[in-house]
């Protein structure tokens, strides 16, 4: 580079780059080292103690829940909703009849676009109130009111939803029915991703496809998922993050905030409850960066596993 | 106003309101009844430099300024600036930077450590944890203003609060909240539909068990409760372990005595509330506190227990005609104190350690502690406030059940410490109370798991131990 143009980016760089590093990686500078001490959060004096947070942080049995709880979410979020997006995005793209125009989505399917995507422009906060009111654990409830309605329910024993820590399959049902929030508020999302993807696609991949006599089922398995390969996987990295979070769905949609009585625990809400209810901010911060090296290695390890050569078209 | 934002604003605040003495987003009381004068004579006060006298007990500097925070949930703001007329009629050279918010924590957290506010109220669901504040120094003790002459009635301080209020706001023998709003908890009914079916309200569990079945006859729940925020129903087996087992219990309990939860009593005291789900008197459903409200307004349950901020909180959808009436927790015939009352002061104001005005904190505390200002507060948020006689003139049918409740209970007030001394045991608490009341744990499991929590939290060293004298 020759040395004016170095300077002049620099110049333009400068800026941007200090306030991230003021704003961004500072504070979690500083975190990595409240979480050495048993800083209360309230007052300017703290003790050093070292990795003690750390070593509380294994013995913890909250936390422990907790994480499998986030490791559930961490298969079942990205799993559910890539298959859900894929499908969607296949249909509304390639899974139509084909016809002397070549491939087409299914009919209508400009309208379904915008309305699967519509989740995505709802804020967090609207579709909790949205999904309250549908979850509602009375006959006025959206679900209990139809299906007692119809004679399916019980009036008696309306289902709890998001109250119900029994079970299922070994799960608490409340995660699932947090699960089919999740999935239901991000699928329209990757659907646009996925179709994006599949546009670039050259068409006449699909029509020597059409012509050696392949269906939908193989022209999905055979040339759209690989092809789909690297989107997919970045898809896979970024609702690793969110399953990872999942905070604003338990804190609002749960009893006692990851209740009943922690069936909905995640990482996010027992260090929210240890920062600013127990006030034990060091051990809070120490929660907070377990979870951060745990994120980063889950990503490195994620994209390397689906690392391949690229296909160009 | 419509559901929506009301269930909005509930997202924010419901985490923990711990104290709340008027909660609700939906009624701030009309504005328009305001009147420029508090009611307070302005007197003539020759306060210079910081000299103290009976006026000016904490020798504030004229000409400076104190900045006041104000939550402003259910209870409103207007009521405080009522208070700021009050105070610069008798000191009107210091300057009140008065501003209210909601983000309590959010906003004064943050500068604890080095520029706070000189006088927050502390309140709401985003509030700072009490203990945590004391144990970290950030907040200082107000016995000074204890002993200090009352703004404008015989006596000091303290001797004009309600009884409770000192006690609500002690921790470690010392006194650091100020809780300026007084709450009633009980068991609500609908005196005129009481009235019209020929019922007669209980006032023990054998007498409601009786009245259960004609109350079911008549397509309606005998009860029903906020399953879904763990503090409304710990209220009532709290209430209930205090009458039937007797304060001491309570006070073991709090101390994280050995064995506290197995005492005499505590169990007797569960079993009437888990014979309530039991026998399925309780409406289906898992409501949160404004939908179970509401299904009550709205007929489906016979009687719900909250606090006395309820009518204030529902006030847009009161149909005509209910009478809104609060009676005492019921008792069981051999209880050690079934005329103690569940009250306490809430609504708590604390000064920062590190505030620059503390002299004029605890100056304007005195304003809205005194008797025109406790009574501009009750009359704006139809909420007793804690200092004696707020509500002497306002007429209102649901504040007059909750007064004569208190007129006709025992020596003592109901007060539990615990969940304000330990943030795990008030999780811990609330947890198993949903879990009782949700018919998964028995009334002797409850007291086995409160047990082996508060031996936990005995035994973690991390956390720094608090002690109920009184």
């Amino acid at each position: 580079m020759r040395h004016g143009v170095a300077r002049f980016v620099t110049g333009f760089l400068a800026l941007p780059v200090a306030l991230y590093l003021f704003y961004v990686v500072w504070p979690f500078a500083q975190a990595a080292g409240y979480s050495l001490t048993d800083w209360g959060g309230y007052s300017d004096s703290q003790r050093f103690v070292g990795l003690d947070n750390y070593v509380r942080l294994l013995s913890d049995e909250l936390i422990r829940k907790a994480f499998w709880h986030n490791v559930f979410f961490l298969i079942t979020v990205p799993l559910f909703t890539i298959a859900l997006a894929l499908f969607l995005a296949f249909l509304l793209n390639v899974g139509g009849r084909e016809d002397r125009a070549g491939i087409r989505g299914v009919f209508g399917s400009a309208v379904y676009k915008v309305i699967f995507f519509f989740p995505q422009v709802l804020s967090l906060v609207v579709i909790a109130v949205m999904w309250q009111q549908i979850y509602r654990t009375d006959r006025q409830g959206l679900i209990n009111g139809l299906l007692i309605k119809l004679g399916l329910g019980d009036p008696e024993n309306p289902i709890a939803f998001t109250a119900d820590p029994e079970p299922f399959l070994g799960v608490p049902a409340v995660l699932w029915w947090l699960l089919l929030i999740a999935v239901w508020s991000g699928a329209g999302f990757y659907m646009v991703l996925f179709s994006a993807a599949m546009q670039s696609i050259p068409k006449d991949i699909y029509e020597a496809a059409l012509l050696d006599g392949a269906g939908r089922f193989h022209t999905f398995f055979r040339i759209t998922l690989p092809l789909l390969r690297d989107t997919i996987s970045v898809a896979w990295v970024y609702l690793g993050f969110i399953a990872l979070d999942m905070y604003a769905l338990v804190f609002v949609m749960t009893p006692s905030q990851g209740g009943p009585n922690h069936a909905s625990e995640i990482f996010a809400s027992v260090l929210n409850f240890t920062a600013f209810q127990k006030g034990q901010f060091g051990y809070a911060c120490a929660m907070g960066v377990a979870l951060a090296i745990f994120t980063i290695l889950l990503a490195a390890a994620q994209l390397r596993i689906t690392r391949r050569d690229r296909i160009e078209f | 106003m419509s559901i929506t934002p009301e269930n909005l604003g509930d997202l924010s605040r419901r985490t923990l309101l711990r104290r709340a003495a008027a909660a609700g987003l939906l009624a701030t009381p009309a504005a328009s009844l305001l009147s420029a004068c508090a009611g307070s004579e302005p007197s003539k006060s020759d306060d210079t430099g910081a000299a103290k006298s009976k006026d000016n007990p904490f020798g504030v500097k004229d000409g400076s300024a104190v900045k006041v925070v104000i939550f402003n949930g259910g209870l409103g703001d207007q009521w405080a600036k009522e208070d700021k007329v009050v105070f610069n009629a008798k000191h009107p050279n210091i300057t009140v930077n008065m501003s209210s918010t909601q983000k309590i924590k959010t906003e004064e957290q943050p500068k604890m450590a080095t520029q706070p506010s000189d006088l927050v109220m502390n309140s709401g669901a985003d509030m700072m944890d009490r203990s945590t504040l004391i144990n970290e120094g950030a907040i200082e003790p107000l016995d000074d203003l204890l002993t200090a002459p009352a703004w404008d009635s015989e006596g000091t301080v303290a001797d004009s609060l309600l009884p409770g209020t000192v006690g609500d706001g002690t921790q470690n023998g010392k006194f650091y909240v100020v809780n300026v709003a007084y709450t009633v908890w009980g068991n609500w009914y609908n005196a005129a539909l009481f009235k019209k079916e020929g019922w007669q309200a209980p006032t023990t569990w054998d007498e409601f068990f009786a009245l259960a079945p004609k109350i079911k006859a008549k397509g309606m729940a005998p009860y029903v409760h906020d399953a879904v925020h763990g503090y409304y129903p710990r209220w009532g087996l709290m209430a209930s372990i205090w009458k039937t087992a007797g304060k001491q219990v309570v006070v073991d309990i709090d101390n994280l005595k050995e064995n506290a939860w197995k005492a005499d009593g505590v169990l007797k005291a569960l079993e009437p509330w888990e014979k309530l789900v039991k026998d399925r008197l309780l409406l289906p459903g898992k409501l949160d506190h404004t939908q179970s409200q509401q299904a009550w307004l709205d007929g489906k349950a016979a009687f719900i227990q909250v606090g006395t901020w309820l009518k204030n909180e529902m006030s847009a959808t009161i149909p005509p005609g209910f009478e809104l009436t609060l009676s005492d927790y019921w008792s069981n015939a051999d209880d050690k104190a079934p005329k103690d009352v569940f009250a306490a002061s809430g609504e708590g104001f604390v000064v920062p350690s590190k505030a620059p005005n503390k002299e004029a904190a605890k100056e304007f505390l005195r304003a809205i502690l005194s008797k025109a200002g406790s009574a501009k507060f009750a009359e704006l948020t139809k909420s007793l406030a804690s200092t004696k006689g707020s509500g002497d003139n306002v007429q209102d049918s649901a504040l007059a059940s909750a007064n004569t409740l208190m007129k006709n209970g025992g020596s003592e007030l109901i007060s539990i410490k615990f969940q304000d001394f330990y943030a795990d045991l008030d999780k811990e608490s609330q947890n198993l109370s949903e879990e009782l009341m949700a018919g998964r744990l028995t009334a002797q499991q409850f007291v086995d798991k409160m047990q082996a929590a508060a031996d936990k939290v005995a035994k973690d060293s991390s956390i720094k131990k608090q002690t109920r004298t009184a």
